[in-house]
């Protein structure tokens, strides 16, 4: 089969790329391993719910049409969300068809999928950066009376077992598993590491309401100060619940989750808990104040400041004076370990030698420019900070989109002799 | 972060660009990046010992400093040693204080930063019915490590905390008291 450009995957990415394609008349094909939305159907929790507001899921030639523009969509929304966008993009979608390899031929591409193979002269790779949960080697080490669960293989508290829980990790994933789990009568211990602290409401405003009045949202990958270190960085420590709560870490000891350092190792069926907690602590607050600081600031020069309450900073985090280095699971009651520990993307399938010694893709912005004609979409930080979200994807969509139509015109493929 | 000041040069003594040359450098070659740190000691009567250190590998080959460097340890009087010299523990303080220290010029440099004084003073707490093995619920080392930083800088107190902080992030000697370490002791 011949095309001239093929998505793989239908999640937002997947079908923001296509709209565009289809806007420039590229014939394209989407390729989706499930169905509209795969990882949000099948990867992610039940109680999940998107950390931006409504208003803030505008896709090329979509956008919030309902009556609560400030509040969160459920998981069961988002899908929904997304198949209404599915049916508007129209793609040429092939579902349940995964793609089993990705190699260079001559001048394009071949990807092979269980139902035969695609030659193409472009492939835009919306697999998505969170495919994979990560699991530390030392999870190994945790003793077998101890439950172990992913983020993807979470449902819901009721479904650990009775006794203590050792969260992992405290970006937004951990954060709410510990909210959740610790509502649910089960002590959580929470392990912390680097963290991103957040607030969900400032000023009487959302955050993502100012990330994006201020044009934090939209600072390019190519102006960020130091890169590597801005797609590294967790996500904030936000929930969309309709109570607008939040999930830092005083509201999680206000609930009674108990703070611990980074889980530094595993030994004799004891936990090690790295001494760094009061540093990493003060790093998070630094930072939030620094954000806060940043918005005051614009605030002020754009004559907002009378329109919206007057600045404050939150209490800086509450960390006790000696907070416990070690953790015997068996005495503590631990009976269950959830690792929010992130994701790692799945490139297993790609034969295209571009990988760095991370597993990462090298790319600038999307562009991988050591495999011409082969792009990335939906990824932390792609092109902009708003890339990895909904509200993101679009504008790198129409960028990356820009910039095959150009390569494909370059290379006189894809269009009538005399079109370009 | 802190801007720059255009008129006033910030120097703090250390050469950030070299650093970030070097960061540049092993990005590429992260074999380069492999160090090896050494010691030699030699026990020389009592709890009085000198260590020594001269040679560590690192860019991929054999390196020296520009001389042998010599530290000795011993007890104070009330432990019936001979108080020849700082006790291991001190020395493990005064680690703990110039990785912190280095870090805060190398972070202020960075960002900046005109440092005018840096100093700190450290306090560990210990309970020595560890180390006397009377009750095996006291561990032998510190309980807890306190350093309180006074410094005079060109800079708000938040971007001199931020730089303290971020120097605790990046210290070796932070991280190899705040985390646990494997430790083979053999015979040779």
């Amino acid at each position: 089969m011949r095309t001239t450009a093929v998505i793989i995957g239908a999640g937002q990415a997947g079908l923001a790329m296509s709209w565009c394609l289809a806007a420039r008349s590229i014939d394209h094909v989407v390729l989706e391993r499930g169905e509209v939305a795969n990882t949000w159907r099948t990867e992610r929790w039940p109680s999940l719910t998107l950390l931006t507001p409504n208003w803030q899921s505008r896709l090329p030639g979509f956008g919030y049409q309902g009556k609560d523009p400030d509040g969160f969509r459920t998981l069961p929304e988002t899908i929904a969300f997304l198949e209404r966008y599915a049916q508007l993009v129209s793609p040429p979608l092939r579902t349940n068809c995964r793609v089993t390899s990705v190699r260079r031929t001559g001048d394009g591409y071949e990807v092979g999928t269980e139902e035969g193979h695609w030659h193409c002269k472009a492939v835009v790779l919306a697999t998505g950066g969170f495919n994979i949960a990560q699991l530390p080697k030392l999870s190994q080490e945790v003793p077998p009376s101890v439950a172990q669960l992913t983020t993807v293989q979470y449902r819901n508290p009721q479904s650990l077992q009775r006794g203590g829980v050792l969260v992992v990790g405290a970006a937004a994933t951990g954060a709410q598993l510990a909210d959740e789990i610790e509502r649910s009568g089960r002590p959580v211990t929470l392990a912390v590491g680097e963290h991103v602290r957040a607030i969900r409401t400032y000023r009487g405003k959302d955050l993502q309401w100012w990330m994006n009045a201020t044009g934090l949202n939209d600072e390019r990958y190519d102006e960020v100060e130091n890169l590597t270190r801005a797609r590294s960085l967790p996500s904030f420590q936000l929930a969309g619940y309709p109570d607008r709560r939040n999930i830092d870490l005083n509201a999680l000891t206000s609930l009674g989750a108990k703070l611990v350092g980074r889980l530094a190792g595993i030994r004799d069926g004891k936990a090690q808990f790295s001494g760094s907690l009061p540093n990493m602590c003060e790093l998070a607050d630094l930072k939030l104040n620094r954000l806060l600081k940043r918005i005051d600031e614009w605030a002020a020069e754009n004559g907002v400041s009378g329109a919206v309450d007057p600045p404050h900073r939150p209490e800086p985090t509450r960390v006790e004076a000696s907070p416990p280095l070690g953790l015997d699971f068996d005495r503590a009651g631990i009976r269950t370990i959830v690792w929010a520990t992130g994701f790692r993307p799945d490139y297993s399938w790609l034969h295209v030698p571009v990988l760095d010694r991370k597993g990462n893709i090298r790319h600038d912005g999307g562009v991988v420019t050591q495999a011409p004609g082969l792009y990335l979409l939906g990824l932390t930080f792609l092109r902009r900070r708003k890339s990895s979200l909904i509200d993101g994807v679009g504008d790198d969509a129409r960028d990356l989109s820009a910039h095959l139509a150009a390569y494909l015109r370059e290379n006189r493929i894809g269009r009538a002799p005399g079109l370009a | 972060m802190a801007k720059a000041k255009v008129d006033k040069p910030v120097n703090n003594g250390v050469n950030v660009e070299a650093l970030f040359g070097a960061q540049a450098a092993l990005k590429n070659a992260p074999e380069a990046a492999k160090f090896k740190w050494r010691a030699k000691v030699e026990w020389i009567k009592g709890t009085h010992s000198r260590t020594t250190v001269e040679k560590f590998y690192g860019l991929g080959a054999e390196q020296k400093h520009k001389a042998k460097y010599a530290f000795d340890a011993d007890h104070p009087e009330i432990f019936a040693a001979e108080d020849n010299a700082a006790t291991p523990v001190e020395i493990v303080l005064a680690g703990l204080a110039s990785c912190l220290t280095a870090g805060v010029a190398a972070v202020a440099q960075a960002r900046k930063v005109q440092l005018r004084s840096v100093s700190a003073t450290l306090e560990a707490g210990m309970d020595v019915r560890g180390i006397l093995g009377m009750d095996d619920d006291v561990r032998n080392g510190f309980d807890g490590i306190k350093v309180t930083y006074k410094i005079d800088a060109d800079a708000s107190p938040e971007d001199i905390k931020a730089i303290v902080a971020q120097s605790q992030k990046r210290s070796a000697v932070y991280d190899i008291i705040a985390n646990p370490t494997n430790v083979t002791v053999e015979l040779a």
